[in-house]
């Protein structure tokens, strides 16, 4: 398999950094935002943000949750095995506050789809946002758009494109795989 | 909580007629899946749509409250659409057979069936002549393999697994389909059984499922962490077993008395309807050892998870 490096330790360094202070300019002190990553790959990128906002704004209080969307996922008996859920944790009110979903990679939209589902379980939000790292722009199956993006790029559908994690995988990276 | 080597991806069955039929792997699987159902459950809106294209069939051909509504609840909380049946109000009277009575019902593109039945084996029987899904939810005094998984999902919830627990099953073990799921199942997850209760109740063949016989109720305690306490089945027992419930309820009562005197904390259970009074006093099934209303709760979630699982398999038509 063919891979090519999309971000690599110092660009991805620069990109979280950038992300950050968007944030900031549309959040504030967060006293009204939740950060709530998507399971699996969003959990991640939601602590590194959250990690680096605090450092930034010196404040150790942010409000952070995952979500887990497999039971409100469309593709239910659509594969030979159903999808097994991974942990949910939302130990906040959700009610008025300003939501921002975090995930790794924005492909056809409906993961986020059902992210919105879940989040609503919990409460009418004021807002939700998207923030993502990487946007395969051109391949989206629904209206979903993200308001924070890393890097935005153009692959065909065979391609995979995988984001590491120095605590996961043992550095921070972007690569496109090609079949 | 358990062994990553013993969890599969799937169920290895369609159906689920018994704890006889289902392996460890399917076992720990659904626990972790209704893991994710018991969070649901506790938030304001307790209700995901994966099920809102399966119609499921309850059909109750004997008297069930908390079983039929806990199945009723996990169904509609999965968004299934669910049509409810009941003995009393059916064509069996008039001398339909139960395959006539259940093709009846599928006809109308029913897609689960989930069946109580007073004759064991009724569930393995269907599961021969149709082919959609049935959940077993007590055949007779055969399994009700739901109760067992919802029972050790209980006890691991509060002592964390269920490796090396010794379990004590008190009472009417004769009449019980929940002592035989349990048995079963308890077995599958490392734990040690023992039954205990009146002779006249206890199998002939009991000790060849594996099990430490005892009919001293004390003893019985001192020895385990967690005590099951069966329901008395008077509607099952043709004749008189014991003298009367009050020398039974002496005799295998478990008071709060008992329970302080044991110099150690167990886990009371029972899967009801309690009698108060005879299996257990009021002050054990409202004290802190008991996890009666926990069972409850968790059958919610357990019987999510399975409905689930097995939707998961059902082929989608084009």
């Amino acid at each position: 398999m063919k891979s090519k490096s999309i971000l690599d330790k110092r660009s991805f360094e620069l990109t979280i950094s950038r992300l950050c202070h968007q944030l900031i300019e549309n959040h504030g002190d967060f006293s009204d935002t939740a950060l709530v990553g998507i399971q699996p790959r969003g959990i991640p990128f939601a602590k590194r943000i959250s990690r680096q906002l605090q450092q930034i704004l010196g404040k150790n209080d942010l409000v952070v949750g995952n979500i887990d969307v497999t039971f409100s996922r469309d593709d239910f008996r659509r594969r030979e095995t159903p999808i097994l859920p991974k942990s949910t944790k939302m130990d906040f009110i959700v009610e008025d506050k300003k939501v921002v979903l975090i995930d790794d990679v924005l492909f056809t939209g409906r993961t986020v789809r059902a992210a919105l589902d879940e989040i609503l379980c919990y409460g009418r939000p004021r807002e939700v946002e998207l923030l993502v790292l990487i946007d395969r722009r051109f391949s989206r199956h629904l209206p979903i758009e993200p308001n924070y993006v890393g890097r935005t790029i153009d692959t065909i559908e065979t391609e995979k494109v995988k984001v590491e994690w120095e605590e996961i995988e043992g550095q921070d990276r972007v690569l496109v795989q090609k079949k | 909580m358990e062994d990553q080597a013993t969890i599969t991806d799937h169920l290895s069955t369609t159906h689920l007629l018994g704890i006889k039929q289902i392996n460890v792997a399917d076992i720990n699987l659904i626990f972790k899946t209704a893991d994710q159902f018991k969070e649901i459950l506790s938030r304001s809106i307790k209700k995901v749509p994966s099920l809102r294209d399966i119609t499921v069939a309850n059909l109750f051909f004997e008297n069930s409250t908390r079983t039929r509504i806990s199945f009723e609840l996990a169904e509609k909380r999965l968004g299934a659409d669910v049509v409810n049946f009941s003995a009393s109000s059916s064509s069996l009277k008039k001398g339909e057979t139960l395959i006539d009575t259940v093709n009846n019902i599928l006809a109308m593109k029913v897609d689960m069936v989930v069946m109580r039945h007073p004759k064991p084996g009724s569930c393995i029987f269907l599961s021969r002549h149709i082919d959609v899904p049935i959940i077993n939810a007590g055949d007779g005094a055969h399994e009700h393999p739901t109760q067992a998984l919802l029972d050790a999902y209980s006890i691991r919830e509060r002592h964390g697994s269920l490796q090396g627990k010794k379990v004590v099953i008190v009472g009417d073990i004769l009449h019980s389909r929940v002592a035989l799921s349990n048995i079963s199942c308890l077995h599958k997850l490392g734990a040690e059984v023992m039954v205990c209760g009146p002779t006249t109740l206890m199998p002939k063949y009991i000790r060849s499922l594996g099990v430490k016989v005892e009919h001293n109720l004390r003893r019985a305690l001192e020895w385990c962490d967690v005590a099951n306490m069966l329901r008395i089945q008077l509607e099952r027992q043709e004749i008189m077993y014991f003298p009367s419930l009050r020398e039974y309820a002496m005799m295998y009562g478990l008071t709060k008395e008992i329970l302080d005197s044991l110099g150690k904390k167990i886990t009371v259970m029972h899967p009801g309807p309690i009698n108060r009074g005879v299996e257990v006093t009021s002050d054990v099934a409202d004290s802190e050892a008991s996890i009666i209303l926990d069972q409850v709760e968790n059958g919610v979630a357990v019987r999510m998870a399975i409905l689930y699982l097995l939707a998961g398999k059902i082929k989608r038509e084009e």
